[in-house]
């Protein structure tokens, strides 16, 4: 039998009440007395020179507010990257102003170089049409293609920054010499170029934003489409429009999925605030669709080199990476991390390779920034090796199954200091291989391909086994690595007098499904029903200080901060307890909801004890408070490391170059589960997204800059028809060591285990079928480059 | 602006529209049944699915005016007349079938729509009806499951939970 309550039990979401009755309050849905409406012009010039833009006619046009340009927000601040990257000569990354509206030069389609407030929204297009018809922009040569930025220096995106370089980044610049010798002198190199393509993260509600301002007390709110509201709180306060964080207040409500586009902070945050403060009125933005995909921080866009150095026998001696990565035109909050920090730690995967050295190139070009999506650097880590991995295997007939198990690491190992910085903390990456194996029945797969083949398919099997470094992120590493803030979580346990519990957060949910397993894991520790427990998030005036929801943390760091305050409020109900029983606090034992003194039957209730705790008729009080409210801050000593083994069937047809996945096995091991139902959902969501990233999605700029993929009718979205079911199963559980829960985080394992193994059966099938000449096929694996592969 | 009247959930609603008003804002802005959601413009996503007379329809591509008349139904006229869950939406929830909810409403309006036209569809059936609709969050798997679990068919063998 299941469990049915608490911990570990599959329960379902409380949320989904609301979101399946058209009760969910997402920021588009909110209606506030007096609201005007925002409208952004935007370029369509992928670089241009602006030379004017006159507000006349448009200012003039009927409903039309205000009118705001780059120039009226010149003299404040811009929006930050948050990870200083140093290059491998020391020097500091070129990190150039990220203005609200961009202000003499607009860098790449969809840049936003004024707004335009109205009474409707549609006055307010109407009068954006205007002003883009009065702005005079001068087009120059657009920068797209990250070779060609770097080997031009006379074209620059921005005209300080010579050879488009954001940094050179070696990963670790000492081993670079080792690395070296050791690919030398390996018996074996396999070489592999390869594009780790280009996403759109497309959560399905597009960006909106409502600012406020409260002139009686110079208040103001924003409430807005993000995943950690009180950064976003942070950055417009301190850095951007210095507004005193304690006047901002930042809500996130039901958000409708986030990806890590919605981490950042965006300039149409910062510009309805302004706006509101000008006019005395809300003002709301919502994006369309087309501009989600302009301005929406796109994913992944890696062009790497990846060698490998190896034994005849399989195992692997070195590995060497060279990496140009897209910043696109500006610097996201997370872009200079994403294919550093959590790209290039990850390379020496689940496996014992003693030398390993990252090369990581970061390009501005005319488009899109590019930050963390789904995986966020490991995805494209994991790609690499994986897949060079299997180039290997067939350069020199080995079975892919076997020569992973020759190099995974094993149980007895743990920890263990990877060569770029990490330290496992736990794992047996033997056993979900096993696992994987058996789930897929890997001996069955002759069988399965001659039935394929009957019928003019040709079937292949792939495999991957990665791992990821989540739980982001202990403060004192990633300060080492550059990082501006501090990243652990908070949580306050607010005990009410009735005995209910108010458990605010600083995670945020948005698909997650905290409200459900985090009031589960409240209502186990305190042995009371999981409906006694509200989790509140996405509110700064109310919840502590976290850093909110990215990077698989929100049970890894903030539950542990939840974890934590419970403790406390265990510890204060015992101090209670002592007192109303008149025991010593040092008897009192607390079980299943009741606090007791050891060795006799006297007892109160987690009720009784919160009652008296706002009751507090005869306190001692010098030495006893009153109230049952508790804050813990959790900043983890590690990473977690989930890792695991996925195994991908498809059929080719060899006709049309059609992939089909027509089996998926995933073997995981997430360490301790808290909802079964919820964790499974996570996988195959992630997995979802990977195969679209394998299979269909790809994002193209043509050399003008221009955004080819820019709607649903042009950019691949995987649908229901796309995909199969999905075999998931988290049994093997290493637990990790450093947090009380013993977890470590599922959100992003899907997309970052997927990928190889999809494209790693595809090579298999066509090998299976004689195409034996085809090495690889960049992502996605169309049909045309399929069809192109085989033919070519 | 010209007065439109139509039944939206079974209850007689009218308000002033332009003429480019659509079917999707007139039901969020001027009736305040912001359950029906707008994730794209250009049909694609599913998200704004309502039903027009018995018939699904993307409201973000009908003029509000070209549905005077008609009987609209949205996600807020789904539940059981005492506020219960209807058995598709109770499915969805059983079986996991939505994370962040902004397809959902479509989803469930799409599901719908393909169940009174065909009660016990296969998993390929559901797939190929549900193409026009968009969700990034949970890889389809329990969509799938869910539409299958309330046509009454035991889901409990298509895959591994």
């Amino acid at each position: 039998m299941p469990k049915d309550y608490g911990i570990g039990a599959p329960q379902k979401r409380r949320e989904d009440i609301r979101f399946l009755t058209g009760r969910g309050v997402y920021t588009d849905d909110l209606a506030l007395h007096g609201q005007a409406a925002a409208v952004f012009v935007r370029s369509t010039v992928a670089h241009g020179r602006i030379k004017s833009i006159n507000t006349a006619k448009a200012a003039a046009m009927p409903g039309v507010l205000a009118i705001f340009t780059g120039e009226d927000f010149k003299d404040v601040g811009g929006n930050p990257a948050g990870w200083l990257i140093n290059s491998r000569d020391g020097t500091p990354m070129r990190e150039p102003k990220r203005p609200v509206l961009a202000h003499g030069k607009v860098r790449h389609v969809g840049d936003a170089y004024a707004a335009v407030i109205a009474e409707t929204l549609s006055q307010a297009k109407d009068a954006a049409e205007q002003l883009a018809e009065d702005s005079a922009i001068e087009e120059l040569p657009a920068i797209v293609d990250m070779k060609a930025a770097v080997a031009d220096p006379s074209n620059r995106v921005h005209d300080e920054i010579p050879d488009n370089l954001c940094f050179d980044w070696g990963w670790i610049e000492d081993n670079r010499a080792a690395v070296d010798a050791a690919m030398k002198a390996a018996p074996h190199v396999v070489t592999l170029n390869l594009v780790n393509n280009r996403l759109v993260p497309n959560a399905m509600e597009p960006r909106a934003s409502i600012g406020e301002y409260f002139p009686g007390t110079g208040d103001y709110k924003l409430t807005t489409t993000s995943q950690n509201p009180h950064l976003t709180r942070l950055l417009v306060a301190a850095f951007v429009l210095g507004i005193p964080e304690n006047k901002l207040t930042v809500v996130a409500p039901d958000v409708g999925g986030g990806f890590g586009s919605k981490i950042y902070h965006y300039g149409e945050e910062a510009l309805v605030l302004a706006a509101a403060k000008k006019l005395g009125r809300p003002v709301r933005w919502t994006a369309e669709r087309s501009e989600s995909f302009l301005t929406d921080a796109h994913g992944r866009d890696h062009v790497t080199k990846i060698e490998l150095g190896c034994t005849k026998d399989g195992q692997i001696l070195a590995i060497r990476t060279e990496t140009l990565a897209n910043v696109g035109a500006y610097l996201s909050n997370f872009s200079t991390a994403t294919p550093t920090f959590l790209h290039g730690t990850l390379m020496a995967g689940p496996y014992k390779v003693p030398h390993v050295y990252v090369n990581v190139k970061t390009v501005f070009t005319n488009t899109a920034p590019v930050d963390a999506y789904r995986g966020a650097g490991r995805p494209e880590a994991t790609f690499s090796l994986e897949r060079v991995i299997d180039k290997m295997c067939r350069e020199l007939n080995l079975d892919p199954f076997e020569v992973r198990r020759k190099n995974l690491l094993t149980p007895d190992q743990f920890p263990y200091t990877t060569p770029v910085g990490l330290v496992y903390d736990t794992g047996n990456y033997q056993a979900t291989l096993d696992r994987a194996m058996a789930m897929a029945d890997v001996a069955g797969f002759d069988k399965r391909a001659a039935e394929s083949k009957a019928r003019g398919k040709l079937r292949g099997m792939g495999l991957s086994t990665w791992i990821e470094a989540c739980g982001i992120a202990p403060s004192h590493l990633v300060g080492i690595l550059g990082s501006r803030v501090g990243l652990y979580d908070a949580a306050t346990v607010r005990v009410n007098a009735t005995g209910n519990l108010s458990v605010m957060v600083g995670a945020h949910s948005h698909g997650q499904g905290h409200e459900t397993v985090f009031a589960q894991i409240v209502a186990d520790k305190l042995g009371i029903p999981e409906s006694s427990v509200e989790i509140v998030h996405g509110d700064t005036s109310k919840i502590p200080f976290g850093m909110g929801s990215y990077g698989s943390r929100s049970l890894a760091v903030c539950g542990t901060a939840m974890a934590k305050a419970v403790d406390k409020i265990i510890a204060k109900g015992k101090k209670i307890a002592a007192h109303m029983l008149e025991a010593s606090e040092g008897d009192i034992t607390f079980e299943d909801g009741k606090f007791s003194v050891a060795g006799t039957d006297k007892a109160k209730t987690f009720g009784e004890i919160a009652f008296s705790a706002y009751v507090p008729h005869n306190y001692p009080l010098e030495t006893l408070e009153p109230g049952l409210e508790e804050t813990a801050f959790y900043d983890p000593a590690n990473f977690t490391y989930p890792a695991g083994a996925y195994i991908c069937e498809v059929e080719v047809d060899e006709g049309t170059g059609k992939v089909d996945v027509v089996a998926f096995h995933c073997a995981d091991d997430f360490g301790n589960v808290m909802n079964p139902l919820v964790v499974e959902g996570q996988v195959h969501g992630g997995v979802g997204q990977g195969i679209g990233q394998a299979l269909c999605e790809f994002t193209t700029y043509d050399e003008n800059g221009q955004l080819l993929t820019g709607s649903y009718m042009d950019y691949p979205m995987p649908r229901a028809g796309d995909v199969p079911f999905y075999n998931v199963d988290y049994s093997c559980q290493t637990p990790c060591t450093h947090n009380p829960l013993g977890v470590k985080g599922c959100g992003e394992a899907g997309a970052i285990g997927s990928p190889p193994a999809v494209v790693n059966a595809v090579i298999d099938a066509l090998h299976r079928g004689g195409h034996t000449h085809v090495t690889h096929i960049d992502m996605p694996v169309s049909p045309s480059r399929v069809w192109q592969a085989v033919n070519g | 602006m010209t007065k439109v009247s139509m039944t939206v959930n079974g209850k007689a609603v009218s308000g002033e529209v332009e003429g480019r008003t659509l079917l999707s804002s007139f039901l969020r802005e001027g009736l305040g049944l912001t359950g029906t959601h707008v994730g794209c413009d250009t049909s694609q996503c599913g998200a704004c699915v309502v039903h027009v007379d018995g018939n699904p329809v993307k409201s973000c591509t009908v003029f509000a005016q070209d549905v005077a008349g008609a009987s609209v139904r949205t996600i807020e006229g789904m539940a059981n007349p005492d506020g219960s869950l209807g058995v598709i939406q109770q499915a969805f929830q059983d079986h996991h079938g939505l994370q962040c909810g902004f397809c959902t409403p479509g989803m469930v309006m799409s599901s719908a729509a393909l169940l009174a036209e065909n009660p016990r569809p296969t998993e390929a059936e559901v797939r190929h009806y549900l193409d026009g609709n968009i969700c990034r969050c949970t890889g389809y798997h329990n969509i799938v499951k869910a539409v299958m679990a309330a046509s009454g068919q035991d889901v409990s063998a298509l895959a591994a939970e």
